[in-house]
């Protein structure tokens, strides 16, 4: 088995799915569902964390810290999620099922964690 | 921890309710957006983190804090709850408060929106179209579904609500000298909204049990609190429970609409039945028969029948006498026939149907064409009942209305082939 990050971006908050409180509970629970699913099949190292959508950001050499303009831009890492899967293929494979596609801009980026060997 | 399948519906009224206390009515909006928010993030969070152990806690807690970057961040654009005035200004006495607001008691907070929502000014549609959407947290396009609507007549129709709402700028006063005038507005409202759940031309039948089952909320929240729990209240609790328990049977296994006269009742719930009986008996105190605790009573009657012929009409006649005082019109006039109609045959029946004054008024009813089908058809008179089927049909209001009609002029030719044979026979 090998590791892999999912990382989870898409444009504004998920406020596409909470027009109303009974949308936002059922896409919830859609999530809950896909994880809980990973998670029975043994992929799931670390369902990991949600991020706050703004920050700083620390750049250059002169380590200028500015504001994250993350709020607006349309490809902002929301979260992530550790898990383990056969090859890349499967990894890819397991992802598309994520209800993050129901949102117009949800994108998952699926990277291999480097191994030691 | 399992959430309930409406979980965030349930909070959503008593989180609005909470936050338009502290900022004021006229700050309805801005409310929501934190409700929202506070949902949002919920939404982020617990798929990841998993459901909190007090979930209602958590998104208490998430909406306070919210509020407090909101009153932070607008006290010197805005005035918020006039009760609170100046104490929301200083850092040094907001905090504190907001903490004690959201400790304290929510449901009258929950009580008083409800309260505010059945404002006198509203029509009864535009009440209950505001208390699904504020309290209930439909929003507006689930409210248009529910009501067959388009979405932009149902938000006009909110949003002039809302202004209504604004202008009174606080909650409404449970202490208020219009309290007992405002509560039977409420009851209205509740009773609506259940009926048209139970009733409504809405299709879905998702949607309708919804319905009703947001009424059947709104009416336990008014159950639970000293100040609401009237034997008024009581009764209507008790008789939307009767009404409810029957809700499994109205639709057969094939999906057709079915009349109280054919339902299996081995579908009826046992345990709202229990509930409704034990609500009534409550609601048997004090000088006021209201409508309420006629209806409740005639519909304990039915609900407690083993079968259509173990009914007892008589009562169910007498019972229908009363309301006719109590609140005359012509569909309890109907009703009422069609009970001596199971008491003492058709014929008088019709007599009754004719008897009804303003007849008139029920000629756009699909279901009075019905009755005096089925009256029609009892007495074996089928081309007067095909006719009284017919003419129903073309009133009917949803596909399953007219699913039920056409079975009942198939009916009609049922019967006919059965007498036919009959004859043929001897």
């Amino acid at each position: 088995m090998a590791q892999f990050v999912y990382l989870y971006r898409s444009g504004a908050r998920s406020t596409e799915w909470s027009q109303s409180p009974q949308q936002a509970q059922e896409a919830m629970q859609r999530w809950m569902a896909w994880l809980k699913d990973l998670t029975e099949k043994g992929h799931v190292k670390d369902p990991g964390h949600p991020l706050e959508r703004s920050g700083k950001l620390v750049t250059g050499r002169a380590r200028t810290v500015i504001d994250g303009p993350f709020a607006e831009a349309k490809d902002v890492v929301g979260g992530y999620t550790l898990l383990e899967a056969a090859d890349l293929a499967q990894a890819t494979a397991l992802a598309k099922d994520c209800p993050i596609f129901e949102l117009a801009d949800g994108t998952v980026e699926v990277r291999p964690v480097m191994s030691m060997g | 921890m399992e959430l309930g399948d409406h979980f965030f519906r349930r909070e959503s009224g008593r989180l609005v309710a909470a936050l338009t206390h502290l900022f004021g009515v006229h700050n309805l909006a801005l409310a929501e957006d934190v409700v929202q928010d506070a949902f949002c993030r919920a939404l982020e969070v617990w798929p990841f983190r998993g459901v909190p152990e007090n979930p209602s806690a958590w998104l208490m807690t998430t909406a306070k804090r919210r509020a407090i970057d909101v009153l932070r961040r607008e006290r010197t654009a805005r005035t918020f709850a006039p009760e609170y005035g100046r104490l929301l200004e200083s850092e040094w006495t907001m905090v504190p408060l907001v903490d004690a607001h959201f400790g304290a008691a929510i449901g009258d907070d929950l009580l008083r929106l409800m309260f505010s929502c059945c404002h006198p000014r509203l029509s009864e549609e535009a009440q209950v179209a505001l208390v699904l959407h504020v309290l209930c947290g439909f929003s507006v396009h689930e409210v248009a579904a529910a009501f067959l609507a388009s979405p932009a007549a149902t938000q006009k129709r909110i949003v002039r609500a809302k202004k209504v709402l604004a202008g009174s700028r606080r909650l409404f006063d449970l202490a208020d000298e219009d309290f007992i005038a405002r509560l039977s507005a409420v009851h209205r409202a509740v009773y609506l909204l259940f009926n048209e759940g139970y009733h409504g031309a809405s299709t879905e039948s998702a949607i309708r049990v919804e319905l009703c089952q947001e009424a059947l909320h709104l009416a336990a929240v008014l159950v639970e609190h000293p100040l609401t729990s009237t034997p008024a209240t009581l009764a209507l609790a008790a008789l939307m429970c009767f009404h409810s328990a029957r809700l499994p049977a109205r639709v057969d296994g094939s999906g057709h609409l079915t009349s109280l006269f054919d339902q299996d009742r081995s579908q009826w719930d046992r345990h709202l039945i229990t509930e409704g009986m034990q609500l009534l008996d409550r609601s048997a105190t004090g000088l006021n028969v209201t409508e309420y605790h006629i209806e409740a009573a005639i519909a304990s009657l039915h609900t407690c029948a083993r079968s259509m012929e173990e009914t007892e009409w008589a009562r169910i006649v007498n019972l229908y006498d009363t309301l006719m005082v109590l609140r005359p019109s012509p569909v309890v006039a109907l009703n009422r026939a069609i009970a001596i109609a199971q008491y003492e045959g058709a014929e008088r029946g019709l007599d009754a149907i004719d008897a009804i004054e303003d007849r008139g008024r029920l000629t756009t009813y699909p279901f009075y064409f019905a009755a005096l089908g089925d009256m029609e058809l009892r007495r074996e008179r089928r081309d007067a009942a095909r006719f009284h089927f017919r003419t129903a049909l073309a009133l009917a209001r949803s596909p399953a209305e007219r699913m039920f009609l056409e079975r009942r002029i198939a009916a009609c030719d049922a019967d006919e082939r059965v007498c036919l044979a009959r004859q043929n026979g001897e």
